[in-house]
Formats: C-alpha cells, sequence, structure tokens
C-alpha cells in the first residue's frame, strides 16, 4: 500500500524501484530485445528463419535431443533429489545434517569442475575404464561420454541438489505427525506416504521441476564437454551458428525459440503455483 | 506413537546415501589425479609429485586469470547489490501490483539462459566497444547476478514489520535516514547471502565471458575451459583441488558463524 507514505518516504521509495529497472532495461532488456529482432530481420525480414524449425531435419534433431535429454533429468533429478531432501528431513541427529551438507557442497561446487571431473572418470582411458580393463570385466573400453549417456549423468549431478533443496523446503513445512498418524490409523507405510505425504509434497514437486527443466533446457558447458560435439543441445548449437558459421539469423531465432518457450512454460505453470513462491520472493 | 523405520523408509535412506556418494563421487578424484607425477590426466601410480601445482604458480596465465575473476567478480557483485537491495526495499515497502510486476522483471536474467543474453550482450557490447573490456564483462555479470540479491533481500527483509520505518519516522527521521540507519541494517543478513550468490555465479560464469571476452580479460573459468580443451592439461586438477577446498572452507566457516550466533541468541535474555 502506498496510501500510508508521505511525500518524502514515497520519493525515495519510487526511486528505489525505477532506478535498478531503468538500468536493467537498458543494459538487459534491450539486448534481450536485439535477438528477438535479428530472428525476424536477419538474413531478411520475415519469419524465414523460423520456418526452418519444422524443415530443416538438423534443427529437429538437435531439438529432439534436447527434449528428451531434459525430460529425463528432470525426471531423474526430481526422484533422487526426493530421496534425499526425505531422508535428510527424517534421519535423526547428524546423520540428516551430513546429508544436507553434501547437497549443498555440490550446490555451490562449479559446474567447470564437475565436468572436468567427469571427463577425468568417463573417458575413454579415464579412470573408470582403467579399473574395469584392469579387474578383466571389460577388454574394449566402454564409451562412457561423447553420447546421451555422459550428457544425462552430468546433467542430473548437477540438477540434483536444484531438486532437492526446494523439495527440502517444502517438506519441511509439512505436518510430521500426519504419517504417522495415518499409520496409526491402520495405513501400511506405501499407502500413507502415497496417500498423505506425496500430496502434500507436490507443490514442492511442481517448483523443483520447473526449476530444473527450465535451467537443463539452456544447459551449455556439461552437455559441450560430455557431449564432446556428438549429442549437441540447443544451446550448444547457437553457440555453433554463431560463431563457427556465423549464422546470425538462425542463432538468433533459435535462441528466441528458447526464450518463448519458457516464458509459455512458466506462463502455463503460473496458474497452478505461484510463481513468486516458486523463486523465493514470497 | 514411535514407529520403527519401516523397511520403505531404510530403502529410501540408502537411495539417499548413494545420490551423496554420486554427488562426492568426481570430486574425490580430483584430488589424486592433481598429485599425479605424470604429463597427462591419470591417477598417481605409487608416486606422488606437486608438478602440477608447480605449474599454477610458475605459469603466469593461471595468476592473471585469477586476478580477473576477482576483480570482475568483485564489481559485479557490487552492482548486483546496489540494484537488488534497492529493488527488494522498494517491494517490500510498497508492496503493489506494479511493484510486483517489477520485482518479476527483475528476475528475469535468472530464468533467460545464458547463451540467449550473451548473443544479445555480444552484439550491443559490440556497437559501444564493451567487447572485452572488465567494464563490459563486470556490466553482463552484474545483471545476471542481480536477482539472486532481490530474492536474497526480500527474504530478509519478510519478517521486518513495516512500522519499524514509521516509528523511526515519528521519532524525527527523514525517509533516507530511516531507510540507511534502520531498514538498511535489517536487510544487511540477505545483502550479504546476496552478495555470496552473486559473487559464485560471477566466479563460475563462462557462457556470457566466452561471448564477450577474447585475449584483454581472461577469467579462470576461461582458462579452466581452454586447459580442458587442449588435451586436458592436469593443472586443471590443482585447480580444481584448490577451488574445492576453497569451497569446503567457506561452508565450514558459514556454519561455524551460524551456530555462534544461534549460541548467542539463545544466551541472550531477550
Amino acid at each position: 500500500m502506498t496510501g500510508d507514505m508521505d511525500g518524502q518516504t514515497r520519493r525515495v521509495y519510487w526511486v528505489l524501484l525505477f532506478a535498478p529497472l531503468v538500468l536493467l532495461a537498458a543494459l538487459y532488456l534491450f539486448p534481450l530485445s536485439r535477438v528477438l529482432w535479428l530472428s525476424v530481420t536477419v538474413p531478411s525480414p520475415g519469419f524465414g528463419n523460423f520456418e526452418q524449425l519444422v524443415s530443416s531435419s538438423a534443427i529437429q534433431r538437435v531439438l529432439w535431443t534436447t527434449l528428451r535429454i531434459c525430460v529425463l533429468t528432470t525426471a531423474l533429478a526430481l526422484l533422487i533429489g526426493y530421496a534425499v531432501a526425505y531422508a535428510a528431513l527424517h534421519l535423526r541427529g547428524w546423520r540428516g545434517e551430513a546429508l544436507l551438507f553434501f547437497v549443498l557442497l555440490s550446490f555451490w561446487l562449479s559446474v567447470l569442475i564437475r565436468a572436468f571431473a567427469w571427463l577425468t572418470l568417463l573417458q575413454s582411458r579415464g579412470i573408470v575404464n582403467t579399473w574395469l580393463m584392469g579387474a578383466g570385466l571389460i577388454d574394449q573400453p566402454l564409451t562412457l561420454i561423447r553420447n546421451e549417456f555422459g550428457v544425462v549423468l552430468g546433467m542430473v549431478h548437477y540438477m540434483i541438489p536444484y531438486a532437492a533443496l526446494p523439495l527440502y523446503a517444502n517438506m519441511k513445512g509439512i505436518d510430521p505427525r500426519l504419517v504417522p498418524a495415518a499409520r496409526g490409523l491402520g495405513a501400511g507405510p506405501v499407502h500413507a506416504f502415497l496417500k498423505v505425504y506425496l500430496p502434500m509434497s507436490t507443490p514442492g514437486l511442481i517448483s523443483a521441476g520447473i526449476l530444473t527443466f527450465i535451467f537443463s533446457l539452456g544447459f551449455y558447458v556439461t552437455p559441450a564437454l560430455l557431449g564432446g560435439g556428438r549429442t549437441i543441445m540447443i544451446s550448444e548449437y547457437i553457440a555453433v551458428q554463431i560463431n563457427d558459421t556465423l549464422n546470425w539469423g538462425v542463432g538468433s531465432m533459435l535462441a528466441t525459440t528458447l526464450l518463448l518457450s519458457i516464458f509459455a512454460i512458466l506462463a502455463a505453470m503460473s496458474l497452478f503455483v505461484d510463481l513468486r513462491r516458486v523463486f523465493g520472493v514470497r | 506413537m514411535d514407529l520403527a523405520p519401516s523397511r520403505p523408509f531404510r530403502v529410501t535412506v540408502f537411495v539417499a546415501w548413494m545420490a551423496i556418494l554420486f554427488l562426492t563421487l568426481p570430486f574425490a578424484v580430483v584430488l589424486p589425479v592433481s598429485l599425479t607425477p605424470q604429463r597427462y590426466l591419470s591417477l598417481p601410480d605409487g608416486e606422488l609429485s606437486l608438478r602440477h601445482y608447480q605449474t599454477l604458480l610458475e605459469d603466469r596465465t593461471w595468476i592473471l586469470s585469477l586476478r580477473d575473476s576477482a576483480v570482475v567478480a568483485a564489481g559485479s557483485t557490487l552492482l548486483s547489490v546496489v540494484l537488488g537491495t534497492m529493488t527488494a526495499l522498494a517491494c517490500w515497502r510498497i508492496s503493489s501490483r506494479l511493484s510486483e510486476g517489477v520485482r518479476m522483471i527483475m528476475l528475469a536474467p535468472m530464468m533467460v539462459p545464458s547463451i540467449v543474453h550473451a548473443l544479445g550482450f555480444y552484439r550491443v557490447w559490440a556497437q559501444f566497444g564493451l567487447l572485452d573490456t572488465y567494464l563490459g564483462l563486470i556490466l553482463a555479470h552484474a545483471m545476471k547476478g542481480t536477482p539472486y540479491v532481490v530474492i536474497s533481500v526480500s527474504a530478509a527483509l519478510a519478517n521486518v514489520d513495516l512500522r519499524l520505518e514509521q516509528a523511526a519516522r515519528s521519532l524525527g527521521a527523514t525517509a533516507p535516514q530511516a531507510l540507511w540507519k534502520v531498514i538498511i541494517p535489517a536487510a544487511r543478513p540477505g545483502m550479504l547471502a546476496g552478495s555470496v550468490f552473486a559473487f559464485a555465479l560471477s566466479w563460475d560464469e563462462l557462457v556470457v565471458t566466452l561471448f564477450l571476452t577474447s585475449r584483454n580479460v581472461y577469467t579462470l573459468p576461461r582458462k579452466i575451459w581452454d586447459g580442458i580443451q587442449d588435451n586436458i592439461n592436469p593443472a586443471v586438477a590443482a585447480v580444481a583441488t584448490l577451488l574445492i577446498a576453497l569451497t569446503i572452507a567457506a561452508m565450514l566457516v558459514r556454519i561455524v558463524i551460524a551456530r555462534r550466533q544461534a549460541r548467542l541468541a539463545a544466551a541472550s535474555p531477550s
């Protein structure tokens, strides 16, 4: 409410509100609008670039790869993140805290260093293959990177904390007496979980799901390093268009498509959940 | 009523510990690999060597990249904290549909994929001669960091009573004085948390950096990226080990501070 403010207070807080917005408009929204503009003006005005979404098989392959990897990553990260959050909350004493510590540790570590560590482990002469061959379990090195397996592995690894932390926050708000009450009334552990706990943690699952899916869509570093140029997701494909073939038309068209898809997902989800809560401003 | 852990619960706990093993496994291999005496990436075979750490000290490009990262991260964090705090303060006090809309717009850089705004920054910065300059990268990183400050400061202010400001005013403070002496101190924990986020984000940022810089500004992630492309230089393992140690140290310090504050809060008569 602004009705309770005197003139001076109002002036101070309107400056606080609009000064950052003006700067963001000049330094962020304007550059972003240039990308949208390029997508319909380069190389020639019109929607020619967007026609390639349906006509180019290379682009369609990239889009399908991206979608497949993101769905798989989100599903796995949610499943594993749910187990981690649940255990962290319900284990007593130091065990729960230790789980949370490692999740946070992983959350803070550099994305490049994780990708590097996976390369060290998984490349054809890497630690895993050397070990397996030394133990006589395989004759030929396994192909663990430069394919979708490597990319999904690296991305799930990155996304588990992003799924687990919002889920943990959500589960903290669930009354811990509910499941024992259901059990006391005769429900088995699985039944009590499915009928009581799972529905109450659904908002957390939706929030965590949106976050992981949206972040996955724009992933660059992990797919670029662990996909090794064979499994190409949309971000890397855009970078190749700009850097190697100087094809700004297709590059900006795909960037625009990515941007609009993300806002479409957010708009759709806002019908079901309060987005301010998802992003933690409420 | 206290139930013994059920079988499904024990399975969940097992899955959770396996997940933690999965999360920490890559970090566990980085340390031994960094101690290899070989010129290539490998596990040490009996003999340990610090040669890759020595490379870090002797090869000037590593030191310079650390300096560039520190400069860019410090500059962009400062700007992010100022912008994010201003937005969060205004939204806390005004709290209307308009201010909520402004806040959602300020969060945009968090939702937009890096590659998309990297293209935009690249085009516009090229026009204004900001490519490959510290200022150019600082501004871009500051835009990316601001949403995290907005979120942390908003969270810190969520429990601050609006009447605090009015009380200060009725005791004779001007609006800027009330803001500076009463409200901003209340927002300080959020500003601190937000600045940690913004700093970490800039420190680790690669995609925008790849587009905006070439030789003049050469940050640590860029150096690591080139080190990985270049037949995977084991010096990267040494850097990775140091960064992991730094992260663990920072987290432990945070835990100790939080514990001490909790003890102080419990001890002080309220």
